[in-house]
């Protein structure tokens, strides 16, 4: 008989299944681990593909040209921003001891070691991350990616290894031209807000640096480049749940190619410290 | 099109053998076997879900099952390696359900997307393009993209960049699904050229039944260039010079992941069966 007016009589009531809080907390850790190998399989696999043929030149190029000049105007005018903010909020610090003179250093140093690489990998994995994964999550639930397989082409060589690339070799310059935009920005700002000599600004910026804090700031790059396109095609090769999912995708991508990088640049930041003690 | 040559030792072309496969819902194909013989077409029958698609997914590679064999052209397909299945893909064309063209390149492009990933010269690119978009009466797209095309035209786009390969056995993934009924007689109408002119071995995966007793009742006739109904006059002389060779087709209905009726046409059109007189109305 039925035990509530919802119930048909004569039916069995379906059972109710209660998942422990432990149950719950046990499967995401699992599903955590199959992401991580997951994407550890996926990002070995599209270095390895350069080992071999075949390779799609004409991919690299396309995406070189969509990551690199693509993301050249944000970056350019994000740096520098942050330069002539850097200039802004330093100075105010050093006007109290009379050495704004010490400007250039102080900015050249932040931009060059931490902020201009950082600050790159995240406004390209805001603008790449999202855009590659939206792209790929699109030709999976249209089934171009079967299609691709279907007619004998690798999409891990033919989408993932081209994206990858790109993001290794642009990431790098992208970054050497956002440090020197941002410490155009600084100059400018120090010129016109601290009446430094413009001279000076750039003497001191260029003799506060030495080869260590340009390879940390060349170094960070490399890996921030690997990680937005890798988790920009991961993310977008393993959408479900049709255009809805894609746009989940795509916002998921940006957050953990941003915070990747971030934790990332804990540990980068510490080795490059250690290798110039040692090596530079 | 080169005849297809490799047949397992019952002379099938495709054979599946006690097929199963699943997913975190529950398994869908329940051990299935079938065979499809040389220049046969297997139309495939079924409700939503009952893994009509999964099936050609499995015969192309694209998926591997659980348990049990797929024979595909004499090559067991279930037990490659990634990329052996790289290789075996290129000799079976699929279209899939909504064309599934690569919308970022113009229709030319994805015609000749397989030539050139064999680096085939470009003048011969460029003839095995127009000849493939003429087959399907699209030679005027080949610079359009594929959001420009209406969903028929791109259902033909995806035939003819499946017949630019010249495969020996196609997969249709419910070919017509979608489209007014004139022009899913002319997605038939290629599907029986392509079995009638090219000798393709066929598995159509369809809702719909008239679909496949069009491929049951008529046959593209190469010489007059028109669709003729076997058994008629005209049918009779089209088979007579092609030496009699009458192609064959079969009808296939899944149920809750099993066979549930396997035969010709006829036996299906005549079956009192509940279930089957379901799809007949």
């Amino acid at each position: 008989m039925a035990d509530t007016p919802f119930q048909v009589a004569g039916r069995e009531a379906k059972p109710v299944v209660r998942i422990s809080m432990g149950e719950v907390l046990t499967d995401a850790f699992k599903q955590l681990l199959a992401n991580i190998q997951d994407y550890s399989l996926m990002a070995g696999r599209s270095l390895a593909n350069l080992a071999s043929g075949p390779r799609y030149f004409q991919d690299i190029l396309d995406q070189m040209d969509d990551i690199g000049v693509g993301s050249l105007p944000i970056v350019l005018m994000a740096g520098f921003f942050i330069g002539a903010v850097m200039v802004l909020q330093t100075g105010s610090q050093f006007t109290r001891f009379g050495q704004t003179a010490l400007t250039g250093d102080v900015v050249a140093i932040a931009l060059v070691r931490e902020l201009g690489p950082t600050l790159t990998g995240i406004l390209v994995a805001g603008r790449s991350a999202s855009g590659i994964a939206s792209e790929l999550g699109s030709m999976l639930v249209t089934e171009q990616v079967d299609a691709m397989r279907a007619m004998g082409t690798d999409p891990s060589r033919k989408l993932v290894t081209p994206r990858v690339l790109a993001g290794i070799l642009m990431l790098p310059l992208l970054t050497a031209l956002n440090d020197f935009i941002g410490l155009l920005g600084g100059c400018v700002a120090s010129v016109f807000s601290l009446r430094l000599n413009a001279v000076e600004f750039w003497t001191r910026a260029i003799n506060a640096l030495d080869f260590a804090d340009i390879m940390q700031g060349m170094m960070k790059p490399l890996v921030y480049g690997f990680i937005l396109a890798t988790v920009g095609c991961y993310k977008g090769l393993t959408v479900r749940g049709g255009t809805q999912g894609v746009g989940r995708a795509t916002t998921q991508a940006v957050v953990v190619a941003s915070v990747m990088i971030i934790g990332a640049d804990l540990f980068l930041t510490k080795l490059a410290l250690y290798l110039g003690d040692k090596i530079f | 099109m080169t005849p297809h040559s490799e047949e397992n030792h019952t002379g099938a072309v495709v054979a599946f053998t006690n097929v199963k496969i699943g997913f975190e819902e529950g398994d869908v194909l329940r051990g299935v076997s079938f065979e499809v013989m040389p220049r046969e077409t297997l139309v495939l029958l079924g409700e939503t879900g009952t893994g009509k698609t999964l099936t050609l997914k499995l015969a192309a590679g694209l998926l591997r099952p659980n348990q049990g064999k797929i024979e595909v052209l004499g090559q067991e397909v279930s037990s490659m390696q990634e990329q052996e299945l790289l290789t075996y893909r290129r000799q079976v064309g699929f279209v899939f359900q909504e064309g599934a063209l690569f919308d970022s390149m113009t229709v030319g492009e994805n015609v000749a997307y397989r030539l050139r990933e064999d680096r085939l010269d470009e003048d011969e690119i460029e003839s095995r393009v127009q000849e493939s978009l003429r087959f399907v009466e699209l030679e005027h797209t080949g610079e359009m993209l594929p959001s420009e095309l209406s969903g028929g035209m791109r259902r033909r786009v995806s035939i003819a960049r499946t017949l630019a390969t010249r495969p020996p056995i196609v997969l249709y993934d419910s070919p017509t699904a979608g489209l007014d009924p004139v022009t899913a007689q002319t997605i038939i109408t290629l599907i029986l050229q392509l079995r009638d002119v090219f000798g393709v071995t066929a598995i159509m995966a369809t809702h719909r039944l008239q679909d496949g007793f069009g491929l049951a009742r008529f046959r593209f006739d190469p010489e007059s260039k028109r669709v003729v109904r076997l058994g008629s006059d005209e049918g009779s002389a089209a088979a007579a010079r092609a030496e009699g060779d009458e192609p064959a087709t079969r009808f296939m209905v899944y149920r809750d992941g099993r066979v549930y009726f396997e035969g010709k046409p006829e036996e299906l059109a005549e079956s009192k069966d509940a279930y089957l007189q379901k799809f007949l109305v």
